[in-house]
């Protein structure tokens, strides 16, 4: 029991009015601020979590009101991974997009608020509270994306905002059927009232199913689970460089463990054992997603799009992990949630850096790309095959997790898919590290014309956001490190989230 | 519940009418989003959506014959329920942000393509 955690969404928030307002007296004063506030968000964050994993999960009752009425903040083990990650992957964002762009106080505000929206979602112990907080998450978001200053992503941000509602009233209603049953929001009390709504009918009645379906279908649109994934690529590939590095790798994250806590936490393993139809939900849900993604990744021209048909399918094995609802599976489904931000997001960013230094934004430009750029074209290729899940690195383990985890309980279609979408991501990414290794660049007609480009780069360089700084490469090139060194970090982390998974999945 | 459906589908739409039309105002919302190609409608068949569930919030909360939920030394039981009433209040002012939101990028939309119209835009954008 510490005082801490509200303090973990009010740092960020007070943090963006200060940025705001600083704005006023001075421009350009947003990013030491921003930076700052990053800085402190990640130590409390650290703290917290140092706490969680040795003295066991904290909550605070705000204002004083007792649980029942009130709102609670819970951190348990699952919730501190997440809340660390957001609050590292949003400073390393921010080194990014000190020289990328886009630039303003405006910008670094709405980004803070973000990133207090998304802890937000992850820290609170509450389903109501947890909605205003996916708004606040949802309209920043909408917001961040709108930031680029071409109408495609004005365009891009309205297609995310009307989907985006969508899905969001759909969790609120859902929430609506549960609270009418149960006269309770608050996650703990629900769990422990579900069982016997609707005259004791409790799991097999209409109320508690229709509620679970109404969530997690709003939760699946969230999180860009097919087919409800349409605003999803077009709101990565329109948006800036850092942004869609940024909400790439956080935002879906944050949505996806929205939809793993509810389901165990408030509806409980029980649920599951008694309705088939919702395990089937989340399975098929899963396999869809790995595979329609895939294919879709595939047939991308646009490097920020196949990366966003990436996720889809990504987004599908961590499904994969929390539909098995077993302890092996859930903690794949954990490391590749955090794997998977740090890969997309470094990924993200990579293709950020090699477009702002050459213009490469499609699949073909990026022939021979490995001479023009080693280092940024090296990470890439050590993102992509982490992704793909070459040992040792994180995305390699935590598929691994997910694999056995289905083995284990017998779902063999589903196993099969998830091996399956490790030679299917290779089919994108295959493509992309050949065409930058193994090709002369200009060996085709389109690569002359990009060199003919190139002789007035330096002034499409500047209207680009300028030369990729340092900052740019530390980034990208720790996120590659990270990707390769938290395989190895998997066997201690699993072993700190194990309480934590005991008591989500006894 | 269980009674309710006993009674007959008629009886059931009259004492369960505020969730018909919860309903009916989720279907309509939806099928302008969808159906309406003027940006704009896009967003007032969204608002038409989120208001079929602010009604469901606050049907919920009616309690037959009750009062106010304002407590004071005249005040007797039973009183309609307060907190969904709170609920959607805050949710009231979701829906409005992002009602502002989305009129600010439709602006920006008309500025630069000088259009409202979902067809015609898809049209001038695969131009550039």
């Amino acid at each position: 029991m510490t005082d801490l955690p509200p303090f973990l969404v009010a740092l960020p928030l007070v943090a963006s009015v200060v940025v705001l307002f600083a704005g006023l007296v001075r421009s350009e004063t947003g990013w030491p601020i921003a930076a700052m506030a990053g800085l402190g968000q990640l130590g409390l964050a650290g703290y917290v979590a140092y706490q969680v994993f040795t003295a066991g999960p904290t909550s605070y009752v705000v204002g004083g009101y007792e649980a029942f009425y009130g709102i609670e903040l819970v951190i348990d083990g699952l919730s501190a991974s997440v809340v660390v990650l957001i609050a590292a992957v949003s400073l390393g964002v921010l080194a990014f997009a000190r020289t990328a762009g886009p630039r303003g106080n405006p910008f670094y505000a709405t980004y803070l608020l973000l990133v207090g929206g998304l802890t937000g979602v992850v820290i609170t112990g509450d389903v109501f509270n947890m909605y205003v907080f996916i708004e606040i998450s949802g309209l920043t978001a909408y917001a961040l994306v709108a930031s680029g200053d071409t109408g495609r992503s004005a365009v891009a941000a309205l297609k995310y905002l009307i989907v985006g509602t969508v899905g969001a009233s759909l969790y609120l209603l859902g929430v609506g059927y549960a609270y009418i049953g149960t006269g309770t929001l608050n996650m703990a009390d629900l769990s422990a009232a579900l069982p016997t709504v609707a005259d004791g009918l409790g799991y097999q009645s209409t109320l508690v199913q229709t509620a679970f379906a109404f969530i997690a279908i709003g939760l699946f649109i969230k999180t860009a689970v097919f087919p409800l994934h349409t605003w999803q690529p077009e709101a990565y590939a329109g948006s800036p460089d850092s942004v869609s590095g940024f909400i790439s790798a956080l935002v879906s994250t944050t949505f996806a463990y929205a939809l793993i806590r509810i389901s165990l936490t408030v509806f409980t393993p029980d649920f599951f054992a008694a309705v088939d139809a919702a395990q089937t939900l989340l399975i098929v849900g899963a396999v869809v997603s790995i595979v329609a993604g895939s294919a879709l990744a595939v047939s991308q021209s646009e490097i920020k799009r196949m990366l966003a048909y990436s996720s889809v399918s990504q987004f599908g094995l961590v499904l994969a992990g929390l539909a098995v609802l077993n302890q092996t599976a859930l903690i794949g489904a954990t490391v590749h949630l955090v794997g998977h931000a740090i890969m997309k997001g470094g990924l993200f960013l990579a293709a950020g850096l090699i477009a702002t230094a050459t213009g490469a934004r499609e699949v073909h430009e990026y022939e021979g790309l490995s001479e023009r750029m080693p280092y940024a074209a090296g990470a890439f290729a050590v993102l992509a095959f982490a992704m793909v899940g070459v040992p040792p690195a994180v995305g390699f383990v935590g598929k691994w997790y997910i694999a056995v985890g289905a083995v284990q309980a017998q779902l063999w279609p589903l196993a099969a898919v998830i091996l399956l979408s490790t030679l299917l991501t290779l089919a994108y990414f295959a493509r992309l590290v050949e065409r930058m290794y193994f090709r002369e660049p200009a060996a085709t007609g389109d690569l002359a014309e990009g060199e003919g480009t190139a002789d007035t780069r330096p002034d499409a360089v500047v209207a680009d956001g300028g030369r990729p700084s340092v900052g740019m490469y530390v980034v990208v090139v720790v996120a590659a490190v990270l990707a390769v060194a938290l395989g190895a970090a998997v066997v201690p982390f699993a072993e700190y989230l194990q309480p934590t998974i005991d008591l989500l999945l006894p | 519940m269980i009674d309710a459906l006993a009674a007959g589908p008629v009886d059931l739409l009259a004492t369960r009418s505020y969730y018909a039309g919860t309903f009916l105002l989720l279907g309509i919302g939806a099928y302008v989003m969808i159906a309406s190609p003027n940006l704009v409608k896009k967003v007032i068949g969204m608002n038409i959506f989120q208001t079929g569930i602010f009604l469901f919030f606050i049907a919920s909360a009616y309690v037959d014959g009750a009062q106010n939920p304002i407590v004071g030394p005249k005040a007797t039981g039973p009183f309609v329920s307060p907190l969904p009433h709170v609920l959607i209040l805050t949710a009231i002012v979701v829906g409005v942000s992002l009602t502002a939101v989305a009129l600010g990028l439709i602006v920006r939309i008309y500025n630069e393509y000088g259009t409202l119209e979902a067809d015609v835009l898809q049209e001038v954008r695969s131009d550039d």
